[in-house]
């Protein structure tokens, strides 16, 4: 006798479920999660020290996680901005998931924050499978790495809410092809918009601070095709199977189980 | 890598399911993967071996079913295959509103659970 259970569980559910939990729970205390995802070496910590001096200045209560394999490199160069920062060491580990942000943030992050910049380890495959409850995803890329990144990267950029490019001081330099960076943007994520940034002349500063503002307030963001497919346990998905469907015998794989439809409601 | 992260969440929820079916054994988990989902089935295979190990999936197959984006356009209505990387962009009417058919699924589709004697004998019995 072959015994077959149809299980049809997303592997990252749990993830997803933990990342929907602490949307939920941040927005409650209003505060946005910014994700920032990068390569190494993109310039996002630069960035990121340069927009957290801004919320200081202007009296906006942001704060500052940032993950690395190793050193506190990143926590110190951030911590000067004035704002609350935590190193988050990953031992080795590609990414970050729901569930370790939540622990770091338990006990750290203050009441009152407004903006939580997460710099994501820096690496463009393994932190893009993983949503962390934030409520703006941030794929950046320097000007001199290649007009292909967007195609090499399909699926950090094409999740993205808003991608940034750094370094435009260096675009001339590179012989930046900007209008082919843009071309394979719209390929894998269309209507994404592309904010063009330089942490050193100071190009457009302030910007990512309107955006994660404005999310906070409720505008719209930026939804890409690649996020419109229904997980299968999509979050907010009004028919989660707890129970698994458990099959003895002779599998009926021939009706069409209802969750290889899109689910309409997740969309537009 | 986070196939590793990957694959040790597909031993959990099997797990799970294991003790809910008092299953003895795991002979092979299906998984469905997205040509979008972002994961090369190759380094999962290689994964899921280790994150099998001194569990009850120790030595069980893990098969993969490929399923290719497809999108669609919200405007012409026209379909076409994704590719890798993606064209999620309508080329016929370059309109940006497309909808996403497949390609996304990075799912646990079925587990086949190892034959347990003592059942077989039970129901012998009876």
């Amino acid at each position: 006798m072959c015994r077959l259970t149809d299980l049809r569980q997303a592997v990252l559910e749990r993830n997803d479920s933990r990342a929907e939990r602490l949307r939920t729970e941040l927005a409650a205390r209003g505060t946005v999660a910014v994700n920032l995802l990068s390569s190494p070496g993109s310039g996002k910590t630069a960035l990121l020290e340069a927009e957290l001096r801004l919320a200081r200045e202007r009296g906006l209560p942001a704060a500052a996680l940032t993950a690395d394999l190793a050193t506190e490199n990143d926590a110190r160069r951030l911590a000067r901005s004035g704002v609350p920062v935590k190193q988050v060491l990953t031992d080795g580990l590609c990414h970050l998931e729901a569930e370790m942000l939540a622990g770091h943030l338990a006990g750290w992050l203050p009441k009152n924050t407004r903006l939580l910049f997460v710099e994501n380890v820096g690496n463009l495959v393994c932190p893009a499978s993983y949503d962390l409850g934030e409520s703006l995803r941030v794929v950046l890329a320097s000007v001199t790495e290649g007009e292909d990144k967007p195609l090499k990267y399909p699926t950090a950029f094409g999740l993205a809410q808003l991608v940034v490019v750094t370094k435009q001081d260096l675009a001339q330099a590179a012989g930046f092809d900007r209008e082919a960076f843009l071309a394979n943007v719209r390929q894998v994520n269309p209507g994404v918009e592309v904010l063009e940034t330089s942490a050193r002349t100071g190009l457009n500063l302030g910007t990512l601070l309107e955006r994660a503002l404005s999310v906070g307030e409720g505008a719209a963001v930026h939804r890409p095709v690649m996020a419109r497919q229904a997980r299968e346990h999509a979050p907010g998905d009004s028919h989660a199977h707890a129970e698994p469907h458990a099959h003895s015998g002779p599998h009926p794989h021939a009706e069409p189980h209802p969750h290889a439809e899109p689910h309409a409601h997740v969309q537009g | 890598m986070h196939e590793m992260s990957i694959a040790m969440a597909v031993v959990c929820q099997v797990e799970e399911a294991a003790r809910e079916h008092a299953a003895v054994g795991v002979e092979a988990v299906t998984l469905r993967v997205g040509e979008l989902a972002g994961v090369v089935p190759e380094a999962l295979r290689f994964s899921f071996g280790l994150a099998c190990e001194g569990t009850v999936l120790d030595g069980a197959e893990l098969v993969t079913e490929h399923v290719p984006g497809l999108a669609r356009c919200a405007s012409c209505a026209r379909e076409w295959a994704t590719g890798m990387p993606p064209r999620l962009c309508c080329e016929q009417c370059g309109d940006s509103r497309t909808e996403l058919l497949s390609g996304r699924e990075l799912q646990i589709a079925g587990v086949r659970w190892v034959h347990d004697p003592r059942h077989a004998l039970a129901l012998e019995e009876l």
